[in-house]
């Protein structure tokens, strides 16, 4: 309130801008129309990258384990990841851990009165200890080594309408539930949330044959910066005659999340500067038709001292009013308008509140303001252009 | 008035002119004995299509500094023409047009316009006041161009709204709620606002009753014995009587 005060003090007190504010207001309706097409498009660009980085930020966001991790996964045509690899990987530098991990496909069962529920489920293999750094536990706790305990994913509770307890059945082998885990998402080492970890023993018990190797090695590295180092260091010291197997960095993904999506973004915005193009033609319209209509105006101010320069100010600075509101204007409705869809749809507007996204609202005020001065560019230099006798004549 | 060399006969003198001078002119102009106003042999030619008009054909004439100047003829005699020269607002095709010793033919549009702003201020027939701005902001204008602070540009104005006899409580008034004769007091205010030494006046009693062209007339008149050099253009011989100088001009040469 008071910032707005001063403001109108500022703009009373200098006259260029006191002109400019009252040549708006003179005109309101086309004032108003001109401003309606900043808003449209500061609004289209605008949500249109907010609609792209929601994108962006949704899909990463539900990719719980980008970051850090190396996946060591056998490479086409070989079955397992093999001890002596493991212990190869073992001698690269600047790992923090590695977790071999075995898993199987099954179908589950838990019996409740007379109905039987069904999932399919990836059963781990997995040491506490190990399971530990990748997942957190919503309920109850991990299992302990050489018992029937079992874990089971977020999504696997739910579907079965599991609680702590409870026994589920795998070929008619019977595992209690002893801990619920937390939803992670979907990754790309492991699958928790549709996943049953069980003990080293109990697997073993359940799939005998699977005794040779490893399905994937997961590589936790020390520092990000040298994952690609600790990747190409595998890759090297097993990779050495054949290709046993393959390593994926997750950070990969990123970068090509990144990519792609600015690219959508990128799209999209330039769709909703279609519509920002107009209001610049439009302003340049309008604006046109305001020096003509002012002609006279002009040369009198010309008559009475007033130059070139004088002239193409108080233009632009009518362009620049126009802008500021009007892409203020557009910044506040774009906010207003996707927190109300983001709220209503989604029932989440947190991807409205980041930094990513305000920027694009940054860039659609920005933008509509620059349009403004554009459109309005060419009108005040033909207006500062006028020669002051035909100015004065003009009728 | 001073007669120049290329033209003795044309101008008729009634009596000799004041030179004491108040308004804004460089320290050289209040010591130098040159006029200022000076036209030389000033030819303003228009082309329609093969057709050539001379507007101005070979005026020459000095004005000396605190004179009061009728610039008398018919409509389309070239009278409004030699006002827009020496106002700055038009340059001759050839010839010579000095206001204040400068020669405006070696000048820019910026340079027109510096000389315009400080040298010259302009009354017009239809007033040409901005409609949306009031009448001190009107006033105001000229001294916006000029670099003034707002506050001290607002107490000129007043005092110069004062000086035009405008009754202060029209102030806040803008153009469409004064009568004619207020709007142009307004307009002769704006006139003053920088102090320039010329004032150059279009027709402007043109638009008023004969009561309130009287009442303007005798306020050029005090200006102009305050020191301010008063060029009227008109058509009309009662005009005549307030000035100390006639220029009488007819198809674009004096006569």
């Amino acid at each position: 309130m008071k910032f707005t005060k001063k403001l109108s003090a500022m703009i009373s007190n200098n006259m260029y801008a006191e002109l400019a504010k009252r040549n708006l207001k003179r005109q309101s309706v086309r004032t108003v129309l001109a401003a309606i097409g900043i808003i449209i498009g500061v609004i289209a660009i605008s949500s249109m990258g907010i609609l792209g980085n929601s994108l962006k930020l949704s899909v990463t966001d539900s990719f719980a384990d980008i970051g850090d991790k190396l996946i060591v996964s056998p490479a086409p045509g070989e079955d397992y990841i093999t001890d002596k690899q493991v212990d190869q990987i073992r001698k690269v530098s600047n790992i923090e851990s590695i977790i071999p991990v075995s898993a199987s496909g099954e179908v589950i069962e838990y019996k409740e009165g007379g109905t039987t529920y069904q999932s399919y489920v990836s059963v781990y293999d997995i040491k506490k200890e190990d399971l530990e750094k990748l997942v957190e536990l919503e309920d109850g706790r991990f299992f302990k080594p050489g018992s029937t305990d079992c874990v089971v994913g977020y999504s696997v509770a739910e579907n079965m309408e599991l609680t702590l307890g409870q026994k589920i059945e795998i070929d008619d082998t019977k595992l209690r539930v002893v801990g619920i885990l937390k939803e992670r998402g979907m990754g790309f080492d492991i699958s928790t949330d549709s996943g049953v970890f069980t003990s080293s023993e109990m697997y073993h018990k359940l799939y005998p044959d699977e005794d040779e190797g490893y399905n994937q090695v997961i590589v936790i590295v020390k520092d990000l910066n040298e994952i690609d180092a600790v990747s190409d260091e595998i890759d090297e010291r097993i990779n050495k005659k054949d290709e046993l197997v393959t390593v994926f960095a997750t950070n990969m993904i990123t970068e090509s999340l990144d990519s792609v999506f600015s690219s959508i973004s990128l799209f999209l915005m330039g769709i909703g500067s279609i519509s920002l193009l107009v209001a610049g033609v439009s302003i340049l319209n309008v604006m046109l038709m305001s020096t003509m209509e002012r002609t006279k105006e002009i040369g009198i101010m010309k008559a009475v001292g007033a130059s070139r320069k004088d002239i193409l100010k108080m233009f632009l600075l009518e362009a620049l009013f126009l802008g500021i509101i009007a892409s203020t204007a557009g910044a506040i409705l774009t906010i207003g308008g996707s927190y109300l869809i983001m709220e209503l749809l989604v029932k989440n507007a947190s991807y409205l509140f980041t930094f990513s996204s305000m920027l694009y609202v940054a860039e659609g005020f920005f933008f509509g303001i620059a349009t403004s001065l554009v459109g309005g560019m060419y009108p005040a230099w033909k207006a500062s252009r006028m020669k002051p006798l035909d100015a004065l004549r003009y009728e | 008035m001073q007669q120049s060399k290329s033209s003795p006969d044309i101008i008729k003198k009634k009596r000799r002119t004041s030179t004491a001078g108040s308004g804004k002119i460089s320290k050289k102009a209040e010591t130098s004995t040159y006029p200022i106003v000076q036209l030389q042999n000033v030819k303003r030619i228009y082309t329609l299509g093969e057709n050539k008009i001379y507007a101005l054909n070979g005026v020459s004439f000095a004005i000396k500094k605190g004179d009061f100047v009728t610039i008398m003829g018919s409509s389309g005699s070239g009278k409004s023409t030699l006002l827009n020269m020496i106002g700055c607002l038009d340059l001759p095709t050839s010839g010579k047009v000095k206001v204040n010793n400068v020669d405006l033919s070696k000048l820019d549009d910026d340079g027109l316009t510096e000389i315009r702003r400080n040298n010259i201020g302009f009354i017009f027939q239809q007033f040409n006041l901005i409609p949306t701005l009031t009448a001190l902001e009107n006033v105001e204008i000229p001294m916006i161009f000029n670099g003034e602070s707002p506050v001290r540009r607002r107490k000129k104005a007043l005092a110069m709204l004062k000086k035009a006899d405008l009754p202060l409580e029209y102030a806040d008034h803008k153009p469409n709620e004064m009568s004619g004769g207020q709007q142009q007091r307004v307009a002769i205010a704006r006139a003053l606002a920088n102090n320039p030494p010329i004032l150059l006046a279009d027709e402007p009693t043109g638009n008023l009753d004969t009561r309130t062209g009287h009442n303007i007339m005798e306020l050029l008149k005090e200006l102009n014995a305050a020191g301010t050099t008063v060029i009227v253009v008109t058509h009309d011989p009662k005009l005549e009587e307030y000035a100390h100088t006639t220029i009488r001009i007819q198809d674009g040469e004096i006569i």
